[in-house]
């Protein structure tokens, strides 16, 4: 936490950012990641060798498994689960938008307009956290309850009849419909989105508003031709952060929707932990990695940023 | 029109509150329902106010259990990846060695993959190997997933450090260890203590890996997605408001902490 608050780097490279200087002790930086690499290729990356093992595997819980590149569980999997898939990027695209849109001007706000109330309202932003992420999520049912507060304001402004017409909401109901879970994915990760967009607006140089102000420029042309564009990194970053875990979250879907807002990640859940299905759950759980993997390195190539760590 | 050139100006002032109070809604719900009377298993809708739950935070059955061994298991999950963590930075920033690449991959992955993915592959891995589900195998994946958390906040302090002071130390005779001891190590401090407090947050927190590998355990968090389909006990909006106050208070102590040594100094 105290590294988000602390001064920008300079924009000169320092001489720690250039190349590390060579030094005696050849094994040093071996010993140094030798445990934490063991640990990481144990239980993460050995893991999806076996996942994707299991997920070619036929056979019952009572008899065992054995590999028999049985390919046909893909088909089967996506043919039975698409919608689901589908739903889960639908879910986590719209989530990601919104926690944009909502983001942006509080992490803006932090960054240039909140004077001495700066570091209150980033812990206002952190704070959060440390209460349990579920029972926050369980407070959202109260909020958006049946003819509470919230749904009789939407209901009495007619936006419920637009968001029914629309299919995320129906009738009278918010709780249990694609909006409440979309609202909920939203408020998990929208920390997440403001963090990184703040860090990369703190960077910009207050000179450079001023100079496009000296050069005649509105504050809206401003925005569009400097601000933006110099906070990409953070834009680009907070987009991941939001979607990749938004895409697999379960925990949403199944408090705040119902049986028709399940997303992928319910499915895989049910498949493992309940169905004990294991080839099905794994090949799920294989497809989601892959489609994720695939859609992050595109998406970080087309926006230049390559040096995320 | 002086009202619309307000608020023009402050547009972004005001939308950003939106967003702010939009954070903060269920946080304020918690709190107030901490104090309510639900009639039946649930605790959704407002009834009548009473303190009955604060003044017996553990009446309900495994709840404080639960509590103790998410702390427990926290700790142990800050104490690993902190470790592990911490060498891995410092061999980053400081050290060449061979396929750099793959080594900031393995790091970076567990960031860029959905919870669920790791949770389900771990669990194929434990079942794969018999292992038995509970305490060991949730700190295992715990210290799993903190670790590259841990090694991007030690990371960003280590390579902001001037190295020019640690030249300084070896030049005025310090020992390798010595300088590491009284140089290298306070300065890394700072960020060493937010990677530990950000591995805490995250271990203390986790459900979704939690819940692929924990067998019959219960941490809080399992306690809570438990009670979402038995009946939600108030005792759960007490243990959500106590923690948000005591990190605002300990967050607020140590920037006023902060702020006076700041002022000795100047």
């Amino acid at each position: 936490m105290a590294t988000l608050t602390e001064a920008p780097p300079p924009l000169t490279p320092t001489a720690a950012e250039t190349k590390p200087p060579r030094r005696r002790g050849r094994l040093t930086p071996y010993l140094l990641l030798l445990p934490g690499l063991l640990w990481l290729f144990v239980f993460f990356a050995l893991p999806m060798i076996y996942q994707a093992s299991t997920s070619v595997q036929t056979g019952s819980l009572e008899e065992g498994y054995k590999v028999t590149w049985h390919f046909a569980t893909y088909w089967n999997a996506l043919s039975e689960y698409w919608p689901q898939f589908l739903r889960s990027l639908a879910y986590a695209a719209s989530a990601t938008v919104l926690c944009l849109l909502l983001g942006y001007p509080l992490a803006y706000l932090i960054a240039f307009r909140a004077g001495r109330w700066k570091n209150l309202v980033m812990i206002l932003v952190i704070a959060p956290f440390f209460t349990s992420f579920l029972i926050r999520t369980l407070a959202w049912k109260t909020i958006l309850a049946d003819g509470g507060p919230v749904v009789g304001a939407l209901n009495s402004l007619h936006v419920l009849d637009v968001t029914s017409w629309l299919g995320w909401t129906s009738g009278d109901r918010v709780l249990a419909t694609p909006l409440a879970v979309v609202c909920g994915l939203t408020y998990n990760f929208l920390p997440f989105m403001i963090l990184p967009l703040y860090t990369s607006l703190e960077r910009i140089d207050g000179r450079l508003h001023e100079a496009a102000g000296d050069l005649y420029a509105k504050p809206w042309t401003t925005f569009r031709k400097v601000t933006f564009p110099l906070s990409m990194p953070g834009v680009v970053s907070g987009t991941l952060l939001t979607f990749i875990p938004a895409s697999g979250d379960y925990v949403n879907a199944e408090l705040l929707g119902s049986t028709d807002t399940r997303m992928i990640g319910n499915v895989i859940q049910t498949q493992f932990l309940r169905i004990l299905d294991y080839p099905t759950a794994a090949a799920l759980s294989f497809i989601l990695m892959a489609g994720i993997l695939i859609m992050v390195t595109v998406y970080i190539r087309r926006s230049g940023t390559e040096d995320l760590v | 029109m002086p009202v619309v050139n307000w608020l023009k100006k402050n547009l972004v002032v005001i939308a950003g509150l939106v967003t702010l109070a939009f954070l903060l809604l269920p946080n304020v719900v918690v709190t107030v329902f901490s104090f309510n009377k639900p009639k039946g298993r649930f605790n959704y809708e407002w009834q009548e106010f009473s303190t009955d739950a604060w003044k017996d935070p553990c009446g309900v059955a495994d709840m404080c259990g639960s509590l103790s061994l998410s702390l427990q298991i926290a700790l142990w999950a800050t104490v690993g990846a902190t470790v592990l963590g911490t060498m891995i930075a410092f061999a980053l920033v400081r050290y060449r060695f061979r396929a750099r690449g793959v080594v900031n991959s393995l790091i970076f992955l567990p960031m860029a993959m959905p919870e669920v993915v790791m949770a389900a592959s771990l669990l194929t891995l434990f079942l794969n190997l018999g292992a038995q589900l509970g305490f060991w195998t949730i700190l295992i994946a715990h210290i799993m997933f903190c670790l590259s958390f841990v090694v991007v906040a030690v990371k960003a302090r280590v390579m902001s450090m001037d190295p020019r002071l640690e030249e300084a130390a070896r030049d005025l005779y310090a020992g390798p260890v010595q300088t590491f001891v009284r140089v290298t190590l306070p300065i890394a401090a700072p960020g060493i203590a937010a990677g530990a407090l950000l591995a805490f947050a995250l271990s203390f927190d986790d459900f979704i890996i939690t819940n692929f590998n924990a067998g019959s355990t219960v941490t809080f968090p399992m306690f809570v997605w438990g009670s979402a389909q038995r009946g939600t006990p108030v005792q759960i909006n007490v243990v959500g408001t106590a923690m948000f106050l005591i990190a605002v208070v300990l967050v607020l102590a140590s920037m006023a902490i902060g702020n006076r040594r700041g002022k000795r100094k100047a």
